[in-house]
């Protein structure tokens, strides 16, 4: 199964190369429009200083990284003593993943819902949860949510998202330098000349280096982006295959995606984090380009649907991945056939508290009484409408998945199903209800007295009838 | 002279692949090992734990006396089976011990003053995780055993492995009725 993974980090590791060659090229370009007179001395020098940078930012990060991050956000190491269950669903991971090394599990005071992992070296690595995922979450969610840092962390992904993270840094910092140098050269043009500053070069070269610098930094952010969604993707099949138990990792990725924000995240460590801590609660789609992880319910989709498949594989995520995103898949088809399916286990003993769990119970009787419609998705999660709410059809905003809603509409069918039909309640009143194609909802106004009403959609005519 | 050249060239080559490909064997074989060992801790771990579950709920549960007798006897059916090492009799020793101790625990479900007592709490969250670990070593196992025979039957490594008897393994596969039912959800 391993072996896998491995195999598809040489795709990833393809576009890293690629992006240290637009780092390297960026940094000669630069050279080169200093050092117009002998463009070639100043491309090398460029190239050379450029790798430096890099290279020291990365020993920093290689040799104090993870202690830095967790030191800023005061965590506290948890003992098998302090957090039992915790302790023990880590040790459980640790096993299934075939680590050699326990890692070190932190905690972070605080009450948004989130976990990462560091630890660039194989022998020091961490899993550090905050304490509201501690609270919040059922054994089954920790275990999922936990089984997919420990994918980072058998997968390598600190230690290629750190030198991802950095490069990245260095290639904005360096078309930045570029920038303001172009600027400050044109506005003293006479003094940077007799130097034989940074406007000495061909105007056209001078030209093609800037654009190169605006558009290196963008370059840039799409590749760390594609490597970065991968790899959460590829985390959660691991997880899925490590717990055997897709859906507790689909649920909690549910219950943090309404708490992610968290206050201590840098651009570097965000995409180590479950669920981006950055954009929390944000709509993920408009953020899509510009986010470090997937958008969050096509995850969930994906959790869900290899649940009730029944069997957990790589090779099932991967189809099931395909189908969502419609882009080719995670692992190649050839390795696929030396990973071995398991089936999804069942659900850990552990019940929910009696007291929330009757709680629940009592609080939909109510809602039900009060004439809400309850609606229970194939995916577990239960869906309530208010009265007022006349869809026909809803999108489970977990699964993604559409069901229509039973029970009365607010269109009636008439002579055998022909004509549809609806009966106003209150003539002298605002009325609304949905039409049959969902895109498109009817108002009527105190004022209207027509027989028919049309949707400005699908065309469909709809009778209206009025109270005696 | 350039053929015996090239002939030492292709001879090193051949004893640097050969080495290389006998090396990953005796790593995955060792891989196979070490998660065998890493089963056998956790079933000992678990041995321990019962003996203190059964004394902690006793007090609290007087009429349930044959649900104990029967785990006791299933852990020491696993521990004998257990020292003698056999995979396939270990699954199923180990399987029925699941099976007694599932029962068992329905039964603290109707024992309210048990589920308040916090050292039988804490026991309890023992096992569980201790049964989780169990399976999840299960599977670490099987997915070594998996990577090691799939080298010992695949070309090229197989030619290594017949030619230094490596033997594929045995998975460990336990039937467990709890697995096999549709898993319920919810939230």
């Amino acid at each position: 199964m391993w072996e896998l993974i491995r195999i598809n980090k040489r795709k990833s590791l393809f576009v890293l190369i690629l992006m240290f060659i637009l780092m390297v090229s960026l940094s000669g370009a630069i050279g080169a429009g200093f050092y117009a007179a002998d463009w070639v001395t100043g491309m090398l020098w460029g190239a050379l200083i450029g790798i430096l940078i890099w290279a020291v930012q990365s020993a920093v990060a290689y040799f104090a990284g993870d202690d830095i991050v967790l030191h800023f956000n005061m965590a506290v190491v948890v003992t098998p003593e302090s957090y039992p269950q915790l302790y023990n669903i880590v040790e459980e991971m640790k096993i299934a993943a075939g680590l050699a090394v326990m890692p070190e599990i932190y905690i972070v005071q605080s009450a948004g819902l989130n976990a990462f992992a560091t630890g660039i070296r194989r022998e020091k690595t961490a899993i550090c949860v905050t304490s509201g995922l501690v609270e919040n979450l059922t054994r089954d969610e920790l275990q999922g949510v936990i089984a997919h840092e420990m994918s980072h962390i058998l997968n390598r992904d600190v230690l290629f998202m750190t030198f991802a993270g950095v490069m990245l840094g260095t290639i904005t910092m360096l078309s930045n330098v570029m920038l303001r140098g172009t600027v400050a050269a044109n506005s003293n043009s006479r003094r940077s000349r007799k130097k034989g500053g940074f406007s000495g070069g061909h105007p056209v070269v001078i030209l093609v280096i800037l654009l190169f610098a605006i558009l290196a930094p963008i370059l840039a952010r799409i590749f760390y982006f594609t490597i970065s969604k991968k790899r959460e993707y590829l985390a959660d099949a691991s997880a899925a295959r490590l717990t055997r138990y897709p859906i507790g990792l689909a649920s909690a990725l549910q219950k943090i995606a309404k708490h992610s924000s968290v206050d201590f995240v840098s651009k570097i460590t965000a995409p180590m984090f479950i669920v981006n801590p950055r954009f929390a609660g944000g709509d993920e789609d408009s953020l899509f380009a510009a986010s470090t992880h997937p958008p969050i319910y096509k995850r969930i989709a994906i959790l869900t649907q290899l649940q009730h498949g029944g069997k957990v594989s790589l090779e099932n995520y991967q189809k099931i991945y395909e189908k969502e995103l419609e882009t080719s898949g995670l692992f190649s088809k050839t390795s696929l056939e030396s990973d071995k399916s398991e089936a999804v286990r069942a659900e850990s003993a552990e019940k929910i508290t009696e007291f929330t769990e009757s709680r629940k119970e009592v609080a939909d009787v109510i809602l039900a009484n009060t004439g809400f419609k309850i609606l229970t998705c194939e995916c577990g999660l239960k869906i309530k409408l208010p009265p007022s709410d006349l869809r026909m059809k809803v999108v489970c905003p977990r699964c993604r998945k559409e069901l229509s809603v039973s029970g009365e509409s607010a269109l009636a069918a008439e002579n055998g199903g022909n004509e549809l039909v609806f009966r106003r309640k209150n003539k002298n009143s605002w009325e609304s209800f949905p039409c049959q194609c969902g895109n498109f909802t009817f108002q009527l106004s105190p004022l209207f007295r027509g027989t028919y009403a049309v949707c400005k959609r699908c065309g469909t005519k709809v009778k209206i009838e009025y109270p005696e | 002279m350039t053929f015996v050249l090239i002939f030492l060239v292709v001879v090193v080559v051949c004893a640097l692949t050969l080495f290389a490909m006998y090396n990953k064997l005796v790593g995955l074989r060792n891989l196979v090992k070490n998660s065998w060992s890493q089963i056998d801790v956790q079933l000992k771990r678990r041995f321990d734990l019962i003996p203190n579950l059964v004394e902690t709920a006793k007090g609290y549960m007087k009429h349930e006396s044959e649900t104990f007798i029967k785990v006791t006897e299933a852990r020491a059916a696993a521990m004998s089976a257990i020292n003698k090492g056999d995979v396939k009799e270990v699954g199923a020793a180990a399987a029925n011990l699941d099976s007694a101790l599932a029962k068992m625990m329905l039964t603290f479900e109707n024992y309210p003053e048990l589920k308040a007592n916090q050292n039988f709490l804490a026991l309890q969250e023992e096992l569980t995780s201790t049964e989780n670990k169990v399976a999840f070593a299960r599977q670490a196992y099987n997915d070594a055993v998996m990577g090691y025979n799939n080298a010992v039957e695949m070309f090229p490594t197989n030619i290594v492995a017949s030619m230094f008897s490596f033997k594929q393994s045995d998975f460990f596969e336990i039937e467990d009725k709890a697995e096999k039912q549709a898993p319920k959800v919810t939230f």
